[in-house]
């Protein structure tokens, strides 16, 4: 008797599940964490730099709060609470890789060395992408969410093609996971072994819909397996298990393994935008549990416990952090300015005949308008 | 009259290959539309090292309508690749593909199989030039089999179009003869925007004796395949044929049609659409989309603006209905023929003309 079974690269199943709790390296008060798995503790250099991005990060996005309750940005989905996810992940990521952001990632777009104001374009609305994509390895941020996760697979797998040393990584939220594209992009990273990390940043709201409404699945990790993906569920507010976790998943990317899937367990300490309501469905008791958690709080304590940061040291970072926040004050303090005429000259690589006369008579209303202005009936 | 093939007549025809249909060694050859696509694929993979084709069946089976037969094993697996089925993969991987220099020619199997990648067509391929202000080129072919007459089961036969033609940012194109499914397809490779290439399948056996050659008219034009005095009948992909044989008929009855085939459905060539009709004074459009809000009603609101004072009819739409598409032994009630093209002809104010 032959046995029913297709042939097909099989990996060992047990491999691919994650573990039953999060991998922690630092705990919230500081320690060693209880449960590290795998996961190598980062240089000394590594940990200041993650507390430094976080700090950073923290005071852009409260800026950038205020500037959006001046009326300066149209609207503004705070990083607040998911500052270990992005700074870790991004710290973690090497030069020649890859980011696929979503529209709450401003700090890690941040991270991965972008100029404030550039950072924030879409969100001031200017323009839906305010940097140049091939200048820092960022794609624009996604806001439908789950559409960049297969962007990431087939950059990823290009570069296999062209035998580049580049890996893809994709951010996603809890909600994304229930997208279609998602599990599309899990399966064609499997199946091409395209050298993609897809990070989850849980933090337990698809705007006001609960985890329990959004998946059945033990944890959002545990999908992976059902691709033939490995992962990995982490403390979220670990910026230490993040980076591990990140990196070691890049590596193993980039050595030809394939894709690997992380759950990063978090909070989003702020509504979902500005214009979100939080009170309306979770407790303020929930909040301040997650308050203690804090990831950059954690961090400080490890670090200072072990003597890698002192007052001084500390003083000279938020002095840092103010000055980046006094810049932004500025740049952003500014009326925008835009160029109607902008909008017809991306289109397509040259402007249609249509768009042409779309153009000219956009510019000949405006200047209509403006001769009235000057002499008005 | 609309040549409706049975089932059982279309699965013969989809079994033959165009490697199948053996090319005389005289010159120039007659091809069909299939192997003229799959000349332009291979002859793109062998110019372009960024080239990529890749989608559902179309490497050890060379699709389902063997467009890509044997490229998977003349080009390897590297540059002619099988997916997972799924389209919105497929398109979003393309994406991915493209924004890392590659140049990826995708094939969806059937016109509505393609609507799971709508969301990564719309938001994202269509609008990545314009959301990056130019930084971030695609350079994606999207390569769809539409339209019915093939006596194909439900979901086989939709003409999707307008869906894609009503989204700045793409390029919509469709040949109508074997010769320009080459040329056509050529300059949508080479093209640096995302380009739907709609194939018209009740067109891929239809033979042509032509040179292939990426050469001659450009891809946003549209082409006159018929000079005519009295009124400009305008098609596009598998109608264009249904066009020229209701022209011919019409010759018979003195009326001398002007066929025009759009190839361009995206950008529209109002140009050479303009200089007609101002000469002819009448104009019917003719598609197998269902007439409401279809493709036909933007190019006669085109055309009523800029020739009205030259009108001396309606421009007529000859559609489909406006009807889910119809089983195969519907079909033909569905699809516009040439008795409908010339009742339409015929209802175009003649009164007056003077011939």
């Amino acid at each position: 008797m032959t046995t029913l079974a297709y042939p097909r690269e099989t990996a060992n199943a047990d491999s691919l599940l994650p573990s039953a709790k999060p991998l922690q390296l630092i705990d919230q008060d500081g320690l060693p964490g209880e449960n590290p798995g795998g996961l190598a503790l980062p240089t000394p250099d590594v940990l200041r730099e993650l507390h430094r991005r976080m700090v950073l990060g923290r005071r852009f996005d409260s800026e950038a709060t205020a500037l959006t309750k001046q009326g300066r940005l149209a609207v503004y989905p705070s990083s607040r609470g998911q500052d270990a996810c992005q700074v870790g992940a991004v710290l973690a990521l090497r030069d020649q890789d890859w980011l696929f952001p979503t529209y709450r990632d401003s700090v890690a777009l941040l991270t991965r060395g972008l100029p404030a104001e550039k950072a924030l374009t879409l969100l001031r609305g200017d323009w839906h992408c305010g940097y140049d994509p091939y200048e820092y390895r960022v794609a624009p941020q996604c806001t439908p969410l789950a559409t960049n996760t297969l962007h990431a697979v087939g950059l990823a797998y290009a570069a296999r093609l062209k035998k580049q040393d580049q890996v893809a990584l994709a951010l996603l939220g809890d909600g994304a996971t229930s997208e279609g594209d998602t599990h599309e992009a899990l399966n064609f990273a499997a199946v091409w072994k395209a050298p993609v990390v897809f990070l989850i940043q849980n933090n337990g709201y698809a705007i006001s819909v609960p985890l329990a409404k959004q998946t059945a699945a033990p944890t959002l990790a545990a999908k992976g397996i059902g691709y033939g993906v490995p992962s990995l569920l982490i403390d979220g507010n670990d910026a230490a298990a993040v980076y591990a976790a990140v990196r070691a998943s890049i590596e193993r990317a980039a050595d030809g393994a394939g894709p690997t899937l992380i759950e990063a367990v978090t909070y989003r300490i702020e509504a979902h935008t500005n214009a979100d309501d939080a009170t309306r469905y979770r407790t303020d008791a929930e909040v301040s549990a997650w308050l203690e958690r804090d990831p950059i709080a954690r961090l400080a304590a490890y670090l200072k416990t072990k003597n890698l940061l002192d007052d001084a040291a500390a003083g000279r970072l938020a002095a840092e952090a103010e000055q980046l926040a006094g810049e932004l004050r500025d740049r952003m303090n500014t009326d925008v300015s835009v160029d109607p005429a902008e909008l017809f000259e991306h289109v397509y690589a040259q402007p249609t005949a249509a768009l042409e006369r779309q153009r000219a008579a956009l510019l000949a209303e405006l200047q209509g308008l403006a001769e009235q202005e000057e002499h008005p009936r | 009259m609309t040549t409706v093939m049975s089932p059982a007549q279309t699965a013969d025809a989809a079994r033959q290959s165009p490697a199948s249909q053996a090319v005389p060694p005289t010159s120039p050859p007659s091809v069909t539309m299939a192997a003229a696509l799959n000349r332009a694929l291979a002859d793109s993979l062998a110019a372009d090292g960024r080239v990529v084709v890749f989608g559902e069946d179309v490497g050890t089976l060379g699709g389902v309508f063997r467009v890509t037969d044997g490229l998977a094993a003349r080009f390897g697996e590297q540059r002619v690749f099988d997916t997972p089925l799924a389209e919105s993969g497929i398109v979003g991987t393309a994406i991915g593909m493209a924004m890392n220099g590659l140049v990826p020619v995708v094939e969806m199997q059937f016109d509505a199989f393609a609507y799971p990648a709508f969301e990564q067509v719309t938001s994202h391929l269509a609008k990545l030039r314009n959301r990056t202000r130019g930084r971030l080129a695609l350079p994606v072919v999207i390569r769809i089999p539409f339209g019915g007459g093939i006596g194909g089961v439900e979901h086989h036969s939709d003409s999707s179009e307008a869906y894609y033609a009503h989204t700045p940012g793409l390029r919509v194109v469709t040949p109508g003869t074997p010769a320009d499914a080459y040329r056509l397809l050529r300059q949508a490779i080479s093209c640096p925007d995302p380009v739907i290439f709609l194939e018209p399948k009740r067109r891929y056996w239809s033979k042509e004796t032509a040179v292939l050659t990426p050469e001659g008219p450009p891809i946003d034009r549209a082409v006159v395949r018929r000079p005519g005095r009295d009124v400009t009948l305008i098609a596009y992909g598998g109608m264009v044929a249904t066009a020229l044989e209701a022209a011919e008929a019409a010759a018979e009855e003195d009326r001398d049609v002007e066929v025009i085939d759009l190839r361009s459905l995206s950008p529209f060539d109002d140009q050479t659409l303009t200089a007609s009709v101002r000469r002819t004074g009448r104009a019917v459009i003719v598609h197998e989309a269902a007439g409401f809000a279809g493709y036909g009603a933007e190019v006669a609101a085109r055309l009523t603006e800029q020739c009205f004072y030259n009108l001396e009819a309606p421009v007529l739409r000859v559609t489909g209905l406006d009807v889910p598409y119809p089983p195969p032994h519907l079909e033909q009630f569905h699809l516009p023929g040439t008795d409908r093209i010339l009742d339409a002809i015929a209802r175009l104010e003649w009164e007056d003309h003077k011939s």
